[in-house]
This record gives structure tokens, sequence and C-alpha cells, in this order.
């Protein structure tokens, strides 16, 4: 049997490995992901593939928000549907540019963010996820209910392929390389706020939020806008599924989807911009491997997430861990 | 000399508990100013009215002759106070770098566009808050430590680490809370050595300190309180053969 500092060993160890290598390793994961679907024809792989992408746009989204200010977003599935819904509804109505689109469904999504993060910035840790949970099932009410907007139930069939120019997006490897791209501008944009004066000042209120504010650092203002940064890519996302499946409905976003993409940066580690990347690619991909089992996903992610718990609080890329093991090297 | 801060008549009660009552104190521009007296006599919870971080319950705070009592602690330290804390509150799973670098935020302006474009206003920022931190840790003794994170520093170098972030803001009042509690003789006499020079170079400090020595040393004028009152002010000299403080001391059995 092994014991927990056993394994908390060995995957510090191959930590500190990947750690030596990590660019090369990045090479590698990007390179094997822009060949993945001409090295297979199978249909199936490279659907599963951008579904792997959307997951992992998302989960980077919500860590933003969880992992670099400890916001407990649990409504987050809410976000991902307004995006959604706001690409299905301008798109069944207008003939827009799918990159103005796209652009308003994020834009959508941080106005509620801004709404939400107003009256609940002030709120700490378990009081914001229970408000959050609130607002998330608000959202998916108005959807089943405000039916001349939404058709209620019925949900939005018809949502038109993304068109630039001549070139309709359109098959499942046009998709896959349209995902791959925003997941890499969305990383690219990420990393660059988060080693800024922006990232920095969030990173101080998940820190200690007394001496951020002795720095002068406005605390609910900064909430605010991690919450409206990190749902505008959940937005975005949201347009991603909207273009993608052509049809949405209030049944996609239940909280089982906010779970999933909670459970994705819990396992993954939170707090790294690798972390959900790596836990969205396991837990989409895993249960796909065990496909007899597909009725038992949710028990996969619980102990999936059990696991974590127990045996890496962190999570498997989690922050704490890479900032300790970056002290060690030095020494 | 001008005054720098006042308060008047300054009182934060915690459920009958009277932590801070009625204290009036007038600090003159570029003076060392310390804080003494027996534990809980009401000296931390000066400090956290001063800056905004307790809400008084009565009486007002005078900075540069503008009321600051109703502002917010960011807003007191954008006005130039700036303080350490007694229970240390460090960054702590971030480097000694990136702590000082989270204290020039009131001195640095980028914003989203900036960051993502690598504006010019980015590119200023980083240089100044790479290069002026390196500066303040080098300032306090912690330039070969900067790569360490907060919560692995040793005590003193934590107490140190505060500093040096608290002088990021760039300051024109200073207050530490206990900044050589837990150190030795020696690494007390860079602390002390420290104030001393930042304030030769302008900075108004305020200290709450046990150490005697230290308080002797460095100030030019003390405040003793005791049970939120304050019970004798004046030179150092005065202050020590004050029958009234030796009572309080005594009375507590204390330092
Ligand atoms: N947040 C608080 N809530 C309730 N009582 C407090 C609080 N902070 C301080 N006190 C009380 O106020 C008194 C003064 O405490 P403090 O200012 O920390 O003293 P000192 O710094 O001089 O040792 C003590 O009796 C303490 O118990
Ligand atoms: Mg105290």
């Amino acid at each position: 049997m092994f014991s927990n500092s056993k394994i908390s060993n060995i995957i510090g160890k191959l930590k500190g490995i990947i750690l030596e290598n990590k660019l090369k390793i990045y090479l590698i994961i990007l390179i094997s992901a822009v060949i993945f679907p001409i090295i297979t024809d199978n249909q199936y792989y490279i659907y599963i593939g951008v579904l792997t992408l959307m997951y992992m746009i998302l989960a980077s989204s919500l860590n933003i928000i969880v992992g670099y200010t400890y916001q407990y977003l649990i409504g987050f599935a809410g976000f991902f549907a307004i995006g959604a819904y706001t690409t299905a509804i301008i798109t069944t109505s207008y003939e827009v540019n799918f990159i103005f689109v796209f652009l308003i469904s994020g834009i959508i999504a941080s106005i509620f963010a801004l709404l939400l993060g107003i009256p609940t910035s002030r709120l700490g840790g378990i009081f914001f996820a229970f408000a959050t949970l609130g607002f998330g099932e608000i959202i998916r009410l108005i959807i089943i209910n405000w039916d001349t907007l939404t058709r209620g139930t019925f949900g939005i069939p018809g949502i038109p392929r993304p068109k630039l120019f001549n070139f309709i997006i359109n098959t499942n490897t046009n998709f896959y390389y349209f995902a791959l791209l925003i997941l890499l501008v969305q990383l690219f944009i990420s990393y660059r706020v988060i080693n800024s004066r922006v990232g920095r000042a969030w990173l101080s209120l998940k820190e200690n939020s007394e001496a951020a504010k002795a720095m002068g650092i406005k605390i609910a203002k900064y909430r605010v806008l991690n919450l409206m940064y990190g749902t505008f890519w959940a937005g975005m996302g949201g347009a991603f599924f909207a273009y993608f499946t052509q049809y949405v409905s209030p049944d996609t976003f239940v909280l089982d989807e906010g779970f999933r993409i909670f459970a994705m940066v819990l396992v993954g580690g939170m707090g790294t911009l690798i972390g959900p990347i790596a836990g969205s690619g396991l837990l989409t991909i895993l249960p796909e491997l065990v496909r007899e089992f597909a009725r038992y996903q949710l028990i996969i992610y619980g102990i999936a997430i059990l696991l974590i718990i127990h045996y890496r609080p962190q999570g498997l890329f989690g922050a704490k861990e890479l900032a300790q093991a970056k002290v060690e090297e030095k020494k | 000399m001008a005054t720098i801060l006042k308060t008047d008549k300054v009182c934060k009660y915690f459920d009958g508990v009277k932590a801070v009552d009625k204290v009036s104190i007038e600090v003159e521009e570029g003076i060392i100013l310390g804080i003494i007296g027996p534990n809980g006599a009401g000296k931390t919870t000066l400090f956290n009215v001063l800056t905004g971080m307790l809400a008084e319950t009565d009486g007002k705070v005078i900075y540069k002759n503008k009321d600051i009592t109703k502002l917010s602690p960011q807003d007191i330290t954008n006005i130039g106070i700036s303080r350490t804390f007694q229970n240390i509150k460090l960054f702590d799973h971030l480097s000694a770098h990136e702590n000082v670098k989270i204290g020039f935020h009131t001195k640095t302006k980028t914003g989203f566009i900036d960051a993502i474009f690598k504006t010019k206003t980015y590119k200023n920022d980083e240089q100044k808050v790479n290069e002026k931190g390196i500066k303040l840790l080098k300032r306090v003794g912690l330039a070969e430590k900067q790569e360490i994170l907060g919560q692995n520093l040793s005590y003193g170098d934590k107490r140190r680490l505060e500093i040096a972030r608290a002088l990021a803001v760039e300051p024109d009042l200073l207050l530490v809370d206990e900044p050589t509690a837990g150190m030795n003789a020696k690494e007390t006499r860079t602390i002390v050595e420290l104030l001393d020079k930042l304030n030769d170079e302008g900075i108004t400090v305020i200290i709450i300190e046990h150490d005697m020595g230290v308080i002797m040393n460095l100030c030019d004028e003390i405040v003793v309180l005791n049970d939120g009152n304050v019970i004798s002010r004046g030179d150092p000299n005065y202050v020590q053969n004050d029958p009234a403080v030796r009572e309080a001391y005594l009375g507590k059995g204390a330092s």
C-alpha cells in the first residue's frame, strides 16, 4: 500500500523533471495537439478532441477565478449558457461576422458577471459560492421561462456555421483547429495578464486580503474584474459550443456541467495555467477510454476528486507545489 | 515644524472593552515617535484605526490638515501612510521579490490592455517594480533571498520584507508595529539603523516597540498608552522618569 508521502514524492519528482524540461514538454504537447487530426481520420476521436479543447477553454476560464482569487464560482455553467444563448439568438436572427459574435458573447457574460459581482464581492468563501449557485440556477430558469427570446425548453436549433470570407468552418477538423486557436489565444492573454500588475493584485487578494488593503489594492474592484475576465472566456466557450453543436437547450447547462468543469480545475490543480489543461484533458479523455462505464461518468469524476483531495489537495499541477519546487531548485 | 498627523479623541470600543479611549496625539513631521505600553494597552488597535483597517467608535484623524477618519485603508495608503503588522501579514506563497512588487500597486498603472499588448505603460511599470523592488530588498538586506517564498523566510527576514513592502508605496508616514519582535541583538540593530536612515531621508516614523533600548535610541518623542489612554508623553528622558509610567508597567508586572 502506498503511503501519502510516497505518492506525493513520486509526483514531486515527476514535477521536478517536468519543470526542468518545461518548454520542451509544452512544445511536444502543442505539436501532438496540432498533428492529432492529421494522424487520425477517425471522426469520433476528432470530435472528442474538439470537446476536450472546449473543456480546456472553460476550465481555464474558471481557474482564473477560482485559482487566482479563490472566488468559488459554483454557478459557472450559467456564464457558459449566457455565451451560448447570446450566440444562438444573434446568429439565428441576423447575419453577423462570427468574430463579432464571439466577442459579444464574451462581453455579455462579463456584464452579467459585473451584475453578480457588485453585490457579492464582499461575501467570503462559502457565501459567495451559494450566491453564485443561485445565480446559475436563475439563469437556467430565465432561459426556460423567457420563451419569446429563448424558445424555452425547446431550445434553439439551426445555428449557422461560422464563415470567414468564403471559408466555412464546418468539419470536426475545422472546429478542432478553431478551438485550439481560441485556447492558445486565451492562454497567451491570461499569461500576460497574470504576470502583470493586475495578476499580482489578484494573487494578493488570495494570499492575504488585509495586506492587499494595506498596499492600496481595492479588493472589491479586483474581485469583480477577475470575475469579469474569467467569465468573458466562459462566454467565448459558450459561443464556441453553440457554433459547434448548432443547437442550444437549457438541458446542457445544468449544475452538473458546472461541477464537471470545477472537477477539472480541482483535479488538474488551481492557480497555474497548465493545471486545468491537464485536468480537463484527463477528465474528458479518461471516461472515453472506458466507454463501457460511460454510465458511471459522474462516479469517475467523484473518485478522481476524492483521490486528489486525499493524495494531492493542490491538484496534479497546483500552484502551491509548483512554487515550492521552484525554491527547492535554487537551494 | 508642521504637524503631519493628529488624532482628536479617537476611541475604539469592542463591546464594552475600551481598547482605545479618547486618544489625542500630535506627530511632528520628520520625527520618530515611539508608542509604548503594556500588552493590551491599545497600541495595535490605534494603528488599525489610523490606517482605516478598523472603523473608529468616535473621534477624528487628521493627516496633513485633511480629515482622513472615514477613508478606506486603500485611500489612506494612497495619500502616503504605510504600515507593517505585528502579526506578520505577507503574501506567503509568493517570493520576496513578488511581495515587494505588489507593494508598488498604487505607484503603477498597468491595466488589462497594457498587460495584453505590453504597452509602454506596462514596460515602464515592470521595469520600475523590478528594479526598485530589488533596490528595496537590498536596503533591508534581503537581496540574496529575493526568490524565496514569504513563508520560507526566517522570522527576522519576514519582518524585514514587510518593511520593504511598506516602503514600496513610497510613504511619508511609516507605521511599524513591533518591528524587532523575535529578533536577536544584531538583527535588532540593523532594523534600528534602517529606521533611522529612512527617517533621515524624510519619512516620519511611528514605532510600537517593547525593547526599551530601541525606543530610547531611536525616538524623538514617546507616547505611553495604558488601558486605551495616553498616560504620559514627552522626550525619552522625561517618559522614562515619569512615575505614572513606572506604575503602569509595575502594576501589570510587564517589561
Ligand atoms: N478585533 C478585536 N476584537 C475585540 N477585542 C479586541 C480586538 N482587537 C483588540 N482587542 C482588545 O483591545 C485591547 C487592545 O489590544 P491591542 O490594541 O492589540 O493591544 P496592544 O497592541 O497594545 O498589545 C485588548 O484588550 C484586546 O483584547
Ligand atoms: Mg499590539
